[in-house]
């Protein structure tokens, strides 16, 4: 109490330096152990920061960051006409609109449904086997993929079983968008659905039975009282999902894609990642990751601000 | 609990008994869809190639037989994968966890001159960041490319994780750390004998937390590791089941039980068991971690 009150009274006044160092020296123990945290912060997340500049420059590894003589925006004007650029575009937006449209509403359906069981031990078997895939490596995930999708995998299996014709499915550019969102669905929605199931147990249950004694059957109570109940989360995790339009799963597309199918799974940061790490163009990688970036932060400010004149929620 | 107990005293309309039985049907069908690839792959990898490849197999392993577990634990590349997964892991998940704790407690005392500024200097990398090849670069200049440190110090905090932490430690009640203050323990003290010890079930969340996303990885030693023999599993195991490089796994044409798929499906559940073994746990507390972090996040 006695350090809080100090600490009030100091606030008013700028502080010496010697009142500085006093303070500090008073944690001196807590400063110790930010030694380390801070550093890491500094170099790997501070220290890329810095390193953007190089989109701005022409990049070479002897000359350093700031040796390296300034381009002004030579990279993105390259990036910006180049016919390719809206193909990228298109398929990052594409493929993570998908996500969005088929992968956001599901955990949110299936939260409800698990939310209806009364059969405690029912519940508990489908959200076991709901949440594992989440922990199933993205490389094993893409593994079952390729496997089940060759041409006498599971799928063609079954398709020949039905006297349909085998498909190589991941040669052709039109099914990898299906494949992407579906696979995305399975790992992640039964994991997702946790959050809401949490919000879904404060829902207030004199409510839902007020609504039953007048006379609202099971289908009018979800979407008359539970549902609007968790709205408020609802558009907190849409607003990060949109947030996260431009950087969702680059990791899972490199293991899946291959050049006959670039046309619809090549996206921006796939494209860095070729460009970047395999052909070592450091600056022009740089700055197209750059724009992709600011177009990502663009997003989540609007995206933020909507959400806080629509719901009166926001992440800030 | 209350829900039960209305519905006991009113006998259940038609219409809610037909919603009921439409629902666990349906809750049963994504069920089974989340949990039969994982099951195929199972009994494929234990049945025998006869059967594989004439596409016979549905339900039940046919012609059981462990041989591919064997081709599978006769693959070099295999073992060598698993001991740097192991090492990456061990040490990764050690490193996360004191560098969090580190980061978590200081923040989470009000008393922590300099509380805000770090806080702002901290949680403003969680929007902004300098992207793939700037940190490359930086992975790159420091000169621990293709060695264990690239692979770890990159991710050494995850903030969200972070967070969560601090929202643990926070909830210590503050006249603990006053009462010892006044008993003349000094923050060293009070943070190994009072806080670390109280706060064992956060600890515990971190390391299942951290070792699994080490356990899983491949992003990260594909950027910046060379050298095969330092490859963890995870990217051995691209080479095999997604790139189908079937050169280290020796000659299969003498056979009559292993095939390229079972050995694959072999390869994927040797890899998914170490997690189906800590299942109940991270259950347990990872959706404990996901609240924390949902709730005041």
């Amino acid at each position: 109490m006695k350090t809080l009150k100090r600490k009030q009274k100091q606030t008013h006044v700028p502080m010496t330096g010697k009142q500085r160092w006093k303070q500090i020296q008073k944690n001196k123990f807590l400063w110790v152990l930010m030694i380390l945290p801070v550093l890491y912060y500094a170099i790997f997340c501070y220290g890329p920061m810095y390193g953007v500049l190089i989109s701005f420059k022409d990049y070479k590894i002897a000359k350093g960051v700031w040796g390296s003589p300034w381009v002004g925006f030579k990279w993105f004007e390259k990036f910006l006409m180049d016919p390719y650029f809206w193909k990228l575009v298109r398929n990052t937006l594409l493929l993570n609109i998908y996500g969005l449209i088929f992968g956001f509403p599901i955990p949110i359906i299936l939260a409800l449904m698990l939310n209806e069981v009364t059969h405690s031990k029912f519940k508990r078997v489908i959200q076991t086997v709901s949440y594992l895939p989440h922990f199933i490596s993205t490389v094993v995930v893409c593994g079952m993929l390729t496997n089940f999708l060759s041409m006498d995998g599971l799928i063609n299996q079954i398709l020949s079983f039905f006297g349909l014709e085998k498909v190589l499915f991941l040669m052709y550019p039109q099914y990898f968008r299906t494949i992407f969102t579906a696979s995305g669905i399975w790992q992640s929605c039964g994991w997702t659905s946790i959050i809401y199931l949490a919000s879904l147990t404060a829902v207030d249950q004199e409510i839902v039975e007020a609504a039953m004694i007048d006379g609202a059957n099971r289908w009018q109570r979800i979407r008359n009282v539970t549902l609007p109940a968790i709205v408020p989360t609802i558009s907190t995790m849409l607003i990060m999902q949109v947030g996260k339009l431009m950087t969702l799963g680059y990791e899972k597309i490199i293991l899946l894609y291959n050049g006959s199918t670039y046309e619809t799974a090549d996206t921006i940061a796939t494209y860095v990642y070729r460009r970047g790490i395999l052909n070592a163009d450091y600056s022009y990688s740089t700055a197209v990751g750059l724009f992709q970036s600011v177009v990502g932060v663009i997003l989540l400010v609007t995206a933020n601000k909507l959400s806080k004149k629509i719901s009166e929620t926001g992440l800030w | 609990m209350k829900k039960e107990r209305v519905r006991g005293r009113k006998p259940q309309s038609l219409g809610s008994r037909i919603f009921d039985v439409v629902n666990y049907l349906l809750l049963a069908a994504v069920g089974f869809v989340m949990f039969y690839p994982m099951f195929y792959v199972f009994i494929v990898s234990i049945s025998s190639a006869e059967y594989i490849n004439q596409g016979a197999i549905s339900f039940f392993p046919r012609g059981i037989n462990f041989e591919a577990y064997k081709r599978v634990f006769d693959t070099e590349s295999i073992w060598t994968g698993y001991k740097n997964t192991f090492l990456y892991t061990i040490v990764g998940t050690a490193v996360n966890v004191a560098l969090t704790a580190m980061c978590a407690y200081p923040l989470s005392r009000k008393d922590f001159y300099g509380k805000k500024p770090l806080t702002v200097f901290i949680t403003l990398t969680m929007f902004v960041s300098g992207g793939m090849i700037p940190l490359y670069l930086v992975v790159n200049g420091l000169h621990i490319m293709d060695t264990m440190w690239a692979v770890i110090l990159p991710s050494a905090i995850s903030t969200y994780n972070m967070i969560v932490m601090r929202t643990s430690f926070s909830a210590i009640p503050d006249s603990l750390v006053e009462s010892a203050h006044l008993d003349g323990a000094n923050d060293v003290h009070i943070f190994f004998k009072i806080v670390l010890p109280l706060s064992k079930p956060i600890l515990a969340t971190m390391v299942l937390f951290y070792a699994v996303t080490h356990w899983n990885s491949y992003f990260p030693a594909l950027l910046y590791l060379n050298d095969q023999s330092k490859y963890p599993v995870q990217v051995i195991m691209r080479n095999i089941i997604i790139d189908g490089d079937m050169a280290q796994a020796g000659d299969m044409s003498g056979m009559l039980n292993v095939v390229a798929t079972n050995y694959k499906y072999a390869i994927i559940i040797i890899s998914v068991i170490p997690i189906l073994l800590i299942y109940p746990f991270l259950q347990k507390y990872f959706t404990k971690g996901v609240m924390i972090g949902a709730v005041k996040g």
